[in-house]
C-alpha cells in the first residue's frame, strides 16, 4: 500500500503530502526532508526506485517537480510508477496544461483530486474521465 | 494564473512566494498564524466562508512544514457545517493535519455516521474518504457494519460503493478483530462480478487483504480473478476509458494477480489451464515499446505474471520462461527493468530451485554492483548474497572485498555483514576464512561491527589447525605502517594468544612481537589498551628463558597504567604486575584460553533479523512457510569436518533466549576475552565458561530439570488417560543422566505459552526451536531441529500426542539430521473444542551410543485459541446479565493465589489474551476481561471474565467466568485459575519448588489420574 505521496519541488518545498499511516508532525517533517534528499540528487538515469528505511520510494520528475510515493518492499513498482503518471494526467487535464504554479494556488484542488483517485493508501479509480467528470460535479456544489 | 475563489488566500500564498528568504517567510507566516488564533478566538464573529478560508491557510501553512498547534478544533467542527463547501473544508483539512490517534476525531464520530448512513451521497463520499484515509479503531468500532452496507447495497453509485471498498479495507487491516468479515466470502465473490471497473479495482484490494489473513474462506473468489485477469488480458469489454496507453487498467491486471498469489495452488483444472494460457500470453506477448509509459504498464503486469508463475508453476513448466525473461531483463540498459529482473531473481530463490541456472548470470550480475545507482547495487548485493554457496562463495566473496574498497558509505557496513556471513557459511578452508575477514578489517574497519571480529577470534581459538596461521597473519598485519584500530584489537588477541607458535620464524621472537604491537599503543584509544595489557603479559609469560630487557620494559608499562584513570586499564595493570612477580604462577594463570563453546553465529542471526513492515504479508514469505514438502533441510553443503567448529548457521533463528546467549557471549569477547584476573578461576575451564555464558539457567538445569516443575504443572491434568504422558516432561528413566537439558524445561515451556516463537528444548546436542502462528482455532507450528554436533543425529523420531480435543499434523520428520543442519518440520493444529490438555512431543534420538528420549509439551494451550475483543460497557453489561448462573456462568473463590499487585494480574490476563477493560468495573480492585474463543465446532464465542480482588488478603480472591459454552465456561476458568495459583518460577521470583523433586515427581502422574480440583488442592 501507500504509505504517503509527497509533491515536492527541487528546493524541496512541499506542495502536496498525504499520509495514509499515522505520523506525528516531526515525523513528517523528517520524512519530507529525508525524501527531497534521496530524490533530488539522483542522475535522471537511475532507476525510479530507491529504498527509504522499511520500504521505498516510487519517484519521478516532472520539470522541477519530484513525485514521490512510498510503498511497501513487496509492491509492483511500475504498477506505482505509471500511477505517479496517471495522476499528473489527470492533473494536467484538470489545469488544462498544469505548472507549479496551478498546484501552490490550487493546493485544496489538488487534495480533492488525490481523494478521488487514492484512498486508503490504495487505487480508488483508474479512469481519468471518470475522475474529470467527478470533478466537475463537485466544483458545482461550490 | 490563480483559480482559487478565495482572494484572501491567494494573496496570503502570493506573499509567502515573494519573500526573499527564510526569515521573511517565518515572519510573514507567524503574521498570518497570529491573525488567524485571533479571529478563531472571536469565533462568533466569524463566517462560514471566512472560517473555510483560515482553516485552509492553516493547512497551507502547515504543509510549508511550520507547526500548527491550534486551530485543530475548528478543522473539526467545519465538519459538521450542514453546507457542502464548509464540510468539504472540514472533512479534508482534518484528515491532513490529525493522525488518528487524535481526541478531537472522537468528537466527529457522530456527524461522520450521521454522514454515512444519511441520504446525502457527497456527504457520504466525504465521511468515507476521511475514515479510509485516517480512520482508527473507534471508527471501526462503530462504522464497520455500515460501510460494510454501502458497499454491497446495489442503490448506491460506483462512486459510493468503491470508497466504501477502500474505506472498509483501511478499518480491516487497521483492526482484523473488530471488523466482523465471517460470511464475506459470498459477497466477494458477488463483487467481484461487478461490471464498474472502479469498484472492481477497489474491491480488488479488499480482496487482497481479506485472502492474505485467510485464504481458505475466499476459495469461490478464485475462479472469479482468473474470469477477471482473462476479459482484461483479452481485452475484452473493456471501456475505453479504462485502457492506458492500450493496455486494459494495468492495475486491476496486477491487483488480480496478486490476490491470486495468496492461493497456494489452483486446483481445477479448467480454471488453471485458463490462468496458465493467460499467464502464458502475458510472459509471451510483452514487447519492449519505446511509450515509455506504456512500456511501464506492460511490464508493470509481466513482473506480477512472473510472481504468479513462479508461485503457481509447481510442475516448472513455465519456470524455464521465467528464468530465461530475468537472464534477459538483468542483462539490459534500462535501469528499471534491470533492477527488476535484480531483484525478481532474489525472489525467485526464495520459492524454487534455480540456483544452478541463475550461477550462469553470475558474470552479468557483479557488473550490476559496481553499477553508478544505488539501487541497482543494492539489488545486485541481495542476489549475490541469495545465490552464494559452496561452489560461488570465493568468487563472490572475493567480489565483494574488491567493490568495498571503492564502495560508498552507505553501503559499506551491509556489505561487510555480508561477506562475513558468506565467508563464514561457505568458507572451504579455515584460512581462507581468516584471511577474508581479515582483508575486511582493513578494508573497512569502520564498518566492521564487533561481531566479526570476536566471531575470527573464536574460531582460531577453538581450531589448534588454524593457531599458526591466523598468528603469522596478524604479524604482516602489524608491519602496515597504519592499520585500523580493531586490526590493532583482533591481531594483538591473536598473537598474545599464538604469537608463541611462530617463535622460530623471522621477526616473531617475543621482543620482536612486542616492539611491533607497542608501536600501536599510542595511536589507540582506551579500549584496546587493556586488550595491549593482556597480549603484553602473555608474551611475557611465553618468553623463554626470561629476557630481562623485555621483562624490564613490559614492567615499566604496567608501572605507568597502574595509575591510570580507566579502571579496567588500572586493573589489568596491576594485576598483571602482581602476577608477574610470582613466577611459575603466571603460567598457570595467564594459560591459553579455553575453547567457546559452539553457538549460532550472532552475524547470521543479525542478519535474519531485518524484518520489514508490510500493509500485507508477502505472499512469497508465507509461500516459503507453508511449503509443506515435510521436511526441508536447510544446511551448509560443507564437507562435514570433524575439527573445525565452523558453521554455526543451522541452528535456530528465532529465539529470544538464544540471543541472550549470544549476547553473552559477545560481551564476554569484549571485556573479558583476555583473560584478566576476574577470569581466572581454579574450575574446569569449559563447564566456567558455560556456566558463565547461560548464568542460572545452566547451573539452575542439572538438579531443576529432573522434577521441579512437575507437581504444579497441572494443564495436562484433565480425566483424558493421555494426561499421565502429558505431564511427563522430563527425559525419560535411565536416559536422565546421559544428556542434561539445557536451560529449564518447564520454564521454556511456559515462556513460549505467553509468546509465539522461542526454544522449547536444548542439550548439548540438539536444539529444537518452535515458530508459531495462530489464526482462530488454527494453529500453524514450525518445529526447528538443530543438530549442535559436527557428527549426524541417528534414529530421529518425533511423535506427537495430541489430547482428544486438538487435531494435529506433523510433517515428516528425516531420521537423521546431518552434522550442524538445522530441519524445519510443519506441525499444523486445530482445536476442535475447548479444553486445558496440553499435547505432548515424544521426541528422540541416538547419539553415539546413547538414546536420548524427552517428552516435551507443545505450548498449543487454551489461550492461543484466543482473540481479545475489547468490550464497551453498554456491550458487557447486557451479556454479563443474560448468561445467568451455572453451567454458562460460573463462579469460584480461589485460595493460594501468587500474591501481585493488580496491574501485573492484568497484564498477565492481558498475555493470555485475555483483554482486561479497564474502568468498566467501578470497584478498583476488580478486574474485567473479554475474549474471543475459537474452535471448529463453536466457531467464535464470546468470553467474559470478572476477577475481584481482596486488597486485604491477595493471596485469594473471587473469579466469574461466562460464556455461551458450559465446557467453555468451566475450562477457561480453570486455565485462568492455574495461572493464577502457579506461577513459572522466575528468576527474580522463585515459584513453588518441591523440595525434594525425584520423590515429588512420581506422585504428579498419580494425583493427574484423579482429579484436576483434587490436585490442585494438595498443591496448596
Amino acid at each position: 500500500m501507500i504509505r504517503f505521496i509527497l509533491l515536492q519541488n527541487r528546493q524541496g518545498k512541499t506542495r502536496l503530502a498525504k499520509y495514509y499511516v499515522p505520523l506525528e508532525d516531526s515525523e513528517k517533517h523528517k520524512v519530507e526532508y529525508e525524501v527531497h534528499r534521496l530524490v533530488v540528487n539522483r542522475d535522471p538515469k537511475f532507476t525510479n526506485f530507491v529504498e527509504f528505511r522499511t520500504h521505498k520510494v516510487i519517484y519521478r520528475r516532472y520539470a522541477g517537480l519530484f513525485f514521490s510515493l512510498c510503498v511497501d518492499i513487496t509492491d509492483n513498482e511500475l504498477a506505482y510508477l505509471e500511477c505517479i503518471h496517471l495522476f499528473v494526467e489527470i492533473l494536467d487535464h484538470f489545469f488544462s496544461n498544469v505548472c507549479e504554479l496551478d498546484l501552490v494556488f490550487n493546493f485544496h484542488k489538488v487534495y480533492l483530486i488525490l481523494d478521488e483517485f487514492i484512498l486508503a493508501g490504495e487505487l480508488q479509480e483508474t479512469s481519468k474521465k471518470a475522475i474529470i467528470e467527478r470533478m466537475g460535479e463537485l466544483e458545482k456544489l461550490e | 494564473m490563480a483559480l482559487s475563489g478565495m482572494r484572501g488566500l491567494s494573496v496570503f500564498i502570493s506573499d509567502v512566494r515573494n519573500c526573499q528568504n527564510k526569515e521573511q517567510e517565518r515572519l510573514r507566516v507567524d503574521k498570518e498564524l497570529g491573525n488567524v488564533r485571533t479571529r478563531f478566538k472571536n469565533e462568533k464573529g466569524l463566517t462560514p466562508y471566512e472560517k473555510k478560508k483560515y482553516v485552509w491557510k492553516m493547512l497551507y501553512i502547515y504543509m510549508l512544514g511550520y507547526d500548527v498547534d491550534f486551530g485543530h478544533m475548528e478543522a473539526v467542527s467545519l465538519i459538521s457545517a450542514p453546507k457542502y463547501p464548509e464540510k468539504q473544508v472540514g472533512y479534508i483539512v482534518t484528515a491532513c493535519l490529525l493522525n488518528e490517534n487524535h481526541d478531537f476525531l472522537r468528537l466527529a464520530i457522530n456527524t461522520v455516521r450521521n454522514d454515512i448512513i444519511g441520504r446525502n451521497e457527497t456527504f457520504q463520499c466525504l465521511a468515507l474518504t476521511m475514515v479510509g484515509n485516517i480512520g482508527g479503531r473507534e471508527f471501526a468500532e462503530s462504522l464497520a457494519p455500515d460501510v460494510q452496507k454501502l458497499l454491497i447495497s446495489s442503490s448506491y453509485r460506483p462512486l459510493v460503493r468503491k470508497k466504501a471498498a477502500l474505506c472498509l479495507l483501511r478499518l480491516y487491516r487497521k483492526n482484523p478483530d473488530v471488523v466482523n468479515v465471517d460470511g464475506w466470502a459470498d459477497r466477494m465473490s458477488q463483487l467481484l462480478d461487478e461490471r464498474d471497473l472502479g469498484v472492481l479495482t477497489s474491491s480488488m484490494s479488499l480482496l487482497v487483504a481479506l485472502v492474505s489473513n485467510h485464504y481458505d474462506a475466499y476459495w469461490s473468489s478464485l475462479p472469479k480473478c482468473v474470469k477477471i485477469l482473462e476479459r482484461l488480458a483479452r481485452n475484452q469489454d473493456i471501456p475505453q476509458e479504462y485502457t492506458y496507453y492500450g493496455i486494459p487498467s494495468p492495475w486491476l491486471q496486477v491487483k488480480t494477480m496478486r490476490a491470486l498469489q495468496y492461493f497456494p495452488t489452483v486446483e481445477d483444472p479448467n480454471t488453471r489451464r485458463s490462468l496458465f494460457e493467460v499467464l502464458q500470453r502475458i510472459l509471451m506477448g510483452t514487447d519492449v515499446v519505446k511509450n515509455v509509459n506504456k512500456n511501464n504498464a506492460s511490464h508493470a503486469v509481466l513482473f506480477e505474471a512472473l510472481a504468479l508463475v513462479m508461485h503457481l508453476d509447481a510442475e516448472k513448466e513455465m519456470m524455464s520462461q521465467c528464468v530465461a525473461l530475468l537472464g534477459k531483463f538483468i542483462a539490459v540498459r534500462e535501469p528499471n527493468i534491470r533492477y527488476l529482473g535484480l531483484e525478481n531473481m532474489t525472489r525467485m530463490l526464495m520459492v524454487t530451485d534455480v540456483q544452478d541456472i541463475i550461477k550462469r548470470h553470475q558474470a552479468q550480475i557483479i557488473t550490476s554492483l559496481k553499477d553508478p545507482d544505488i539501487s541497482i547495487r543494492r539489488r545486485a548485493l541481495d542476489l549475490l548474497y541469495g545465490m552464494c554457496d559452496v561452489s560461488n562463495a570465493k568468487d563472490i566473496v572475493e567480489e565483494l572485498l574488491q567493490y568495498l574498497s571503492t564502495a560508498d558509505f552507505a553501503m559499506r557496513e551491509e556489505l561487510s555483514l555480508k561477506a562475513a556471513i558468506l565467508a563464514e557459511k561457505f568458507a572451504p578452508d579455515l584460512s581462507w576464512y581468516v584471511d577474508v575477514i581479515l582483508q575486511l578489517i582493513d578494508k573497512a574497519g569502520d564498518f566492521v561491527s564487533d561481531d566479526i571480529w570476536f566471531r575470527v577470534v573464536q574460531f582460531v581459538t577453538n581450531n589448534e589447525d588454524l593457531q599458526p596461521y591466523a598468528a603469522a597473519k596478524a604479524r604482516e598485519y602489524l608491519d602496515k605502517p597504519a592499520i585500523h584500530e580493531t586490526m590493532v584489537k583482533v591481531s594483538a588477541y591473536i598473537i598474545g594468544e599464538f604469537g608463541h607458535l611462530l617463535a622460530r620464524r623471522p621477526g616473531c621472537s617475543p621482543k620482536e612481537l612486542f616492539t611491533v604491537i607497542h608501536e600501536k599503543l599510542p595511536a589507540v584509544t582506551t579500549s584496546t589498551i587493556p586488550i595491549l595489557l593482556s597480549t603484553y603479559a602473555k608474551i611475557f609469560m611465553h618468553t623463554q628463558p626470561p629476557d630481562q630487557e623485555l621483562q624490564n620494559q613490559i614492567w615499566s608499562i604496567f608501572n605507568k597504567y597502574e595509575s591510570c584513570i580507566d579502571v579496567e586499564i588500572q586493573q589489568r595493570a596491576a594485576e598483571y604486575l602482581a602476577l608477574s612477580r610470582r613466577g611459575a604462577d603466571l603460567v598457570d594463570i595467564l594459560a591459553e584460553m579455553p575453547k567457546f563453546p559452539e553457538r549460532q553465529s550472532a552475524l547470521i542471526k543479525k542478519a535474519e533479523d531485518t524484518e520489514v513492515d508490510t500493509a500485507e504479508q508477502s505472499a512469497i514469505k508465507l509461500r516459503a512457510q507453508q511449503q509443506t514438502s515435510s521436511a526441508l533441510v536447510v544446511t551448509d553443503q560443507r564437507p562435514a569436518n570433524g575439527t573445525s567448529p565452523v558453521n554455526q548457521l543451522g541452528l535456530v533463528k528465532m529465539p529470544s533466549m538464544s540471543s541472550n546467549a549470544d549476547h553473552n557471549s559477545t560481551d564476554q569477547g569484549s571485556s573479558q576475552e583476555n583473560g584478566t584476573l576476574s577470569k581466572v578461576d581454579p574450575q574446569p575451564p569449559s563447564a566456567d565458561l558455560l556456566g558463565d555464558l547461560l548464568g542460572p539457567l545452566a547451573i539452575e538445569g542439572r538438579p531443576a530439570t529432573a522434577g521441579q516443575p512437575q507437581p504444579t504443572v497441572t494443564p495436562g491434568l484433565g480425566s483424558d488417560p493421555n494426561a499421565v504422558d502429558a505431564s511427563a516432561i522430563v527425559p525419560v528413566g535411565e536416559e536422565q543422566n546421559s544428556v542434561q537439558p539445557i536451560g529449564n524445561i518447564a520454564e521454556r515451556f511456559h515462556a513460549l505459552c505467553l509468546k509465539d516463537s522461542g526454544v522449547l528444548y536444548e542439550d548439548p546436542n540438539i536444539q529444537i526451536g518452535v515458530k508459531s502462528e495462530w489464526r482462530l482455532h488454527q494453529g500453524f507450528l514450525v518445529l526447528f531441529l538443530g543438530n549442535k554436533n559436527t557428527s549426524p543425529l541417528v534414529s530421529v523420531q518425533a511423535i506427537i500426542l495430541p489430547p482428544s480435543h486438538l487435531k494435529m499434523e506433523l510433517s515428516l520428520v528425516p531420521d537423521t539430521i546431518p552434522p550442524r543442519a538445522q530441519v524445519q518440520c510443519p506441525l499444523e493444529v486445530v482445536n476442535l473444542k475447548p479444553s486445558r490438555d496440553v499435547a505432548v512431543l515424544d521426541f528422540s534420538y541416538k547419539f553415539g551410543n546413547n538414546m536420548v528420549n524427552v517428552k516435551l509439551r507443545l505450548p498449543a494451550v487454551l489461550s492461543k485459541f484466543l482473540q481479545p475483543i475489547p468490550v464497551s460497557t453498554e456491550e458487557f453489561f447486557p451479556q454479563w446479565r443474560s448468561l445467568s448462573g451455572p453451567p454458562l456462568k460460573l463462579q469460584e473463590v480461589v485460595r493460594g493465589v501468587k500474591p501481585m499487585p493488580l496491574v501485573e494480574m492484568a497484564n498477565l490476563l492481558n498475555s493470555f489474551r485475555l483483554m482486561v477493560c479497564p474502568a468498566l468495573d467501578p470497584n478498583p480492585n476488580n478486574l474485567v476481561a473479554s475474549t474471543t474463543f475459537y474452535s471448529e465446532n463453536t466457531r467464535a464465542m464470546l468470553c467474559l471474565v470478572r476477577i475481584e480482588t481482596d486488597p486485604a488478603d491477595r493471596t485469594q480472591l473471587r473469579m466469574t467466568v461466562a460464556s455461551g459454552d458450559p465446557t467453555l465456561t468451566l475450562e477457561l476458568k480453570e486455565f485462568i485459575k492455574e495461572q493464577l495459583v502457579f506461577m513459572p518460577p522466575a528468576p527474580h521470583a522463585p515459584g513453588p519448588v518441591p523440595p525434594a523433586p525425584p520423590v515429588a515427581q512420581p506422585t504428579s502422574p498419580v494425583a493427574a489420574l484423579t482429579d484436576p480440583g483434587a490436585m490442585l488442592a494438595g498443591l496448596l
